[in-house]
């Protein structure tokens, strides 16, 4: 048995997408495997599902029975367990479940058979249920990410959490605000940089595919996209997509805001 | 002796002053328009110039909308001038090479050695320029590659005539008019541009444009211009804010700003005075090479407050309060002045459309 670490990527509830991120390495992913010793990674190739690990890569969310146990047996075969992308870290695109008072109702208005669909009412964060030593956000993840995080791990350095806001890369990449110049939406301000700022380079606003960054201000921003005249339902919705189950998204969901709109609205007037 | 004389170039021969230049081995940076802003990037020909457009600046917005009007610089300003030219966002400073003995062999980039010609400087560019200076030159930790970078640097302001609504230099001091620390200064007119050297780089230029001596009436122009320009809507206090602001850090005005801003930090990266950067390491997945890259950062970042495992302003009330303070009280110990000159970009550029002035007003004056 060979002296280099051990890893593993599991996939759980996903789209595969982050797992790419090693896949799309290109020369790196050759310099990785010469450095690592690649346990389990079922869409590469190997498959050790069970395998004692130094560092186990999860992809996907918690949504079944037997996610719940296998993520308990993973935590236990591995020194280290990293959370790859929205649906491990936050539960992702598929925890807007949670937020349907009538989900359980939903396998039998999608498939024909619904009595083969065993899953749980919700969709789960990997740290909903077992300990996690580091997160990597995005959706999906890119393989720069990877890198610099399996560097700082072969060298026995702490990783570094990038949590700064995508409007740093904007201005430091003379990308012109979508916000200020167009009126849009921009989630950019609370959300995580580590994309390139990909969106805004293309004249997109940021829809928050990264997560919530470090002292989001989410209700600050909800207040100005009411500014920008967005009405509260889609104030909402810009903070559902994919990071819905976010505490910091959770924020501007779970709240009330056509009456709080009303309340600032009624405020504002008797000021004047 | 250079500025004593104004002259005037018509706005035809305007592609001399490039000639002049390329002669001379200086790419040329100028306003370009895109994704809805003024953007200083290289051009090649004075015809790449826009014409016509002018900018509608507010707290957090801009638009820009295109007149039939032959003039290039009727619009205040855009999200960044010289400072990214100059202080880069982000570079390698150094890196280090693993050699097949296994020893680390440790490299410094060659040093820009470009020269850069910047057409349309404002004068409130042109002050934040000469605190960029005290920083990064005249201090006691002299930075190679902004002075490599300054060296290279040729000036050509033109004139403020068109102020946004949220631009305050004249309270500063620092304009509308370019007074000093520039190379050649234009003010543009219907025709043309009335034309002063500052330097002999630039009197050198100047002596070889085609110009004729400006007519009073151009000279007129230019004055009611500058008297126009200087009817700004927004200023900061007259009265001293230094003491005033750092006595102040309970007033309740500051929880007011904290529940808006969002610690994004855009108003310290289009600030042109701002030099706060990071530094970080790149290393290859081998270990074979190593970069040491240096990058803006932002007071509103949570790195920027991190010392020895303590956050030193964990709530965005401290870092707003860090960056209004730092900006408008201990720049005076720092380099003997404001750190503002009254651009007004971290008012336009602010997505939660915070107003600058209006809070050193609200903070500073009189409580009733």
């Amino acid at each position: 048995m060979s002296d280099k670490p051990r890893i593993a990527v599991h996939k759980f509830s996903s789209c595969d997408g982050c797992q790419l991120a090693f896949l799309n390495m290109g020369e790196d992913l050759i310099n990785l495997a010469e450095q690592v010793e690649i346990i389990h990674f079922a869409e590469a190739g190997p498959v050790a599902e069970d395998a004692l690990v130094d560092i186990a890569f999860i992809e996907g969310s918690v949504v079944t029975a037997h996610d719940q146990q296998r993520i308990k047996q993973i935590r236990n075969n591995s020194q280290y367990l990293i959370t790859i992308g929205a649906c491990a870290t936050s539960g992702g695109i598929q925890a807007l479940k949670n937020l349907a008072a009538d989900a359980a109702d939903w396998p039998a208005q999608i498939y024909g058979q619904p009595q083969y669909i065993d899953s749980l009412d919700q969709s789960g964060a990997v740290s909903d249920y077992v300990k996690v030593d580091f997160e990597l956000w995005g959706c999906p993840i890119n393989s720069a990410q990877v890198v610099e995080l399996v560097n700082s791990l072969l060298r026995g350095v702490s990783p570094i959490d990038h949590q700064d806001k995508v409007c740093l890369t904007c201005k430091q990449e003379q990308i012109v605000c979508t916000l200020i110049t167009q009126g849009k939406p921009c989630l950019g301000p609370v959300t995580r940089n580590g994309c390139g700022a990909l969106c805004p380079s293309f004249g997109r606003d940021c829809f928050g595919c990264y997560g919530p960054a470090e002292n989001s201000n989410t209700i600050g921003l909800a207040n100005r996209f009411a500014g920008l005249g967005l009405l509260p339902d889609e104030i909402q919705r810009r903070f559902k997509l994919v990071h819905a189950s976010a505490s910091e998204n959770q924020r501007i969901i779970a709240r009330d805001l056509t009456q709080d709109l009303a309340q600032d609205l009624a405020q504002e007037s008797s000021d004047e | 002796m250079y500025g004593s004389e104004t002259g005037f170039l018509a706005r035809e021969s305007l592609p001399e002053l490039f000639s002049l230049l390329h002669v001379q081995g200086f790419d040329i940076v100028a306003p370009q328009i895109q994704d809805g802003s003024i953007l200083y990037q290289v051009i090649t020909g004075a015809e790449q110039l826009p014409s016509g457009w002018q900018d509608q600046q507010q707290p957090g917005s801009y638009r820009l909308t295109q007149t039939e009007s032959p003039l290039n610089f009727s619009w205040a300003n855009g999200p960044q001038a010289l400072k990214p030219w100059l202080f880069a966002p982000r570079e390698v400073i150094w890196r280090a090479e693993k050699q097949p003995d296994g020893r680390l062999q440790f490299c410094e980039p060659d040093a820009p050695d470009r020269k850069l010609a910047v057409l349309g400087v404002r004068s409130c560019d042109l002050a934040a320029l000469k605190l960029q200076d005290a920083h990064f030159l005249n201090n006691r930790y002299h930075d190679p590659y902004y002075a490599a970078r300054r060296k290279g640097l040729l000036i050509i302001a033109v004139n403020c005539s068109h102020p946004a609504d949220t631009c305050f230099c004249v309270s500063t001091g620092d304009g509308p008019h370019a007074e000093q620390g520039f190379d050649l200064c234009l003010t543009e007119l219907e025709n043309g541009f009335l034309i002063s050297s500052g330097s002999e780089t630039g009197n050198d230029l100047y002596e070889k444009l085609p110009l004729t001596k400006a007519t009073e009436k151009q000279l007129h122009n230019q004055l009611q211009q500058k008297l126009s320009a200087s009817k700004q809507q927004r200023a900061l206090p007259q009265i001293p804010v230094k003491q005033l602001l750092s006595e102040r850090r309970d007033h309740p005005r500051w929880d007011d700003i904290a529940e808006r801003c969002l610690a994004c930090g855009n108003c310290t990266q289009v600030c042109p005075t701002c030099f706060c950067h990071k530094e970080g390491d790149l290393a290859s997945l081998d270990a074979s090479t190593s970069e040491h890259l240096r990058e803006w950062d932002s007071c509103f970042s949570e790195g920027h407050g991190y010392m020895a495992g303590h956050q030193a302003r964990p709530e965005i009330k401290d870092r707003y309060q860090q960056w209004m303070i730092h900006k408008l009280s201990s720049w005076h110990d720092q380099y003997g002045r404001s750190g503002c000159t009254g651009c007004g970009r971290c008012t336009t550029w602010c997505p939660a459309a915070i107003d600058f002035v209006e809070e050193v007003n609200l903070i500073c004056g009189d409580e009733s």
